[in-house]
């Protein structure tokens, strides 16, 4: 799973789609996980950080991290990596 | 400081109404001209166009005849009206009355030495809504299956080549969907006695509406195309709020349009982009946009562009364009007084 390139991220969490013209706002863990996507890390490496830095167990985390990488592909904000 | 050329540029399609003209926006564009310091004077239809009343933007307004009254009287209002204001430039800005301003363009040119900058008569016709899908064989451009409707009694015809829904459209404004024959017969009747015939019936293509505002020399270059996807929509169909796209491909097939047609003046162009990222050309209008403020506001000042062609200028295309910038339309209520919609219902000027 990769980040589009032209997708713009502030600080605040707010993600701007510039192909579709979309916006999209996500809470700190969101921006956490995209900015580690954006910096290609894996989703071996998300969840040793999520689950090592927030107090969430395994399950929940592969739950909510394929729900939200799912509505990121859904809104064309990221691609499956070939 | 650099020293502006001063001109007097006539536009029309001054209703900034919730369907609104171009008139306002391009005046707008004028008025932030880098090289010309412009007088405008408004050309009118109706006395309560807004843009009559707008005095900080509009120098000075006349009514014009409409576009059925034909060239004759047109060209003899637009004597008068030059023989008052000396006019450099004139932009039509509704496509009912292009027709016209295109019969009289040379005229225009000669005997009064106004410059216009339009589409020509093979172009206007080849991108009508009636004729769009073979300008797309001819373009090599995506456009949904259409066609030409006279009556209602072809709907059964119709009904076995496309499927439901399909939308049902104006000869000049308005687009319907339509699922069923019923529906189908009664935006006919609406349409028809609105805009007359014939009535449009195009395959209909789901997927988010994607639109251009661009402009070319005639020589088939592209000075600029400007990419927008409309946020919010009016029941009107019309455009609340947009944003600039950074859409290369889009882009890229208008100026494949233009080079190909060798388009000649403003234009828009309106595509659906499907799930699979295809896009399909819904219609051409032989005229700036209401939204094309947006794209002076991304830096691409098209109307001052478009001012700069007429008078024969150098105009070279513009380089990239500012993306993620939005507009958001506003209503306003302007006070007027009685004398100055007296003024121009009875005189026609103000």
């Amino acid at each position: 799973m990769k980040i589009k390139k032209n997708v713009a991220i502030s600080e605040s969490g707010f993600i701007f789609n510039p192909t579709t013209g979309d916006s999209f706002s996500t809470n700190p863990i969101g921006l956490e996980i995209i900015r580690m996507l954006k910096d290609d890390k894996g989703k071996d490496e998300i969840r040793k950080t999520i689950l090592t830095k927030y107090n969430a167990d395994e399950s929940t985390f592969e739950k909510d991290y394929y729900d939200f990488v799912m509505m990121l592909q859904n809104n064309q904000v990221a691609e499956e990596t070939e | 400081m650099a020293i502006k050329q001063k001109i007097t540029v006539a536009v029309s399609g001054l209703n900034n109404i919730d369907s609104p003209g171009p008139g306002i926006p391009v005046i707008r564009a004028l008025k932030e001209s880098k090289d010309f310091e412009v007088r405008i004077i408004g050309l009118s239809y109706e006395t309560l166009e807004p843009g009559l009343y707008m005095h900080n933007l509009v120098d000075k307004s006349y009514q014009i005849p409409l576009p059925g009254s034909g060239i004759d009287s047109l060209m003899e209002r637009l004597n008068y009206i030059n023989a008052q204001e000396k006019i450099d430039v004139i932009i039509p800005n509704f496509d009912a009355e292009l027709a016209n301003f295109m019969k009289i363009e040379n005229r225009l040119k000669s005997e009064l030495g106004i410059n216009m900058f339009l589409p020509t008569q093979e172009q206007f016709d080849e991108r009508h809504k009636a004729n769009l899908y073979e300008f797309g064989e001819k373009h090599q451009v995506h456009v949904p299956f259409s066609k030409m409707m006279f009556s209602t009694a072809e709907i059964p015809t119709i009904a076995n080549e496309f499927t439901y829904p399909m939308v049902v459209k104006g000869k000049f404004y308005e687009a319907y969907i339509a699922y069923n024959a019923e529906q189908v017969g009664n935006y006919f009747n609406k349409l028809s006695t609105k805009w007359g015939l014939p009535i449009i019936i195009q395959e209909y293509v789901f997927g988010s509406e994607v639109n251009v505002t661009a402009l070319g020399d005639g020589k088939g270059n592209a000075i600029s195309a400007v990419p927008m996807r409309k946020l919010f929509i009016t029941d009107k169909g019309k455009a609340w709020a947009g944003i600039s796209l950074d859409d290369d491909e889009l882009v890229n097939i208008a100026k494949n349009v233009i080079s190909s047609s060798k388009w000649r003046g403003g234009m828009e162009l309106e595509f659906i982009k499907t799930a699979e990222n295809k896009y399909y050309l819904l219609e051409i209008n032989p005229r700036f946009p209401a939204w094309v403020y947006l794209a002076a506001g991304c830096g691409h000042n098209q109307p001052e562009a478009l001012v700069k062609l007429a008078l024969n200028l150098p105009v070279e295309p513009f380089g990239g364009y500012e993306i993620g910038k939005m507009f958001i339309r506003y209503s306003y209520d302007m006070i007027v007084d009685l004398k100055e919609f007296e003024q121009i219902s009875t005189i026609g000027e103000l």
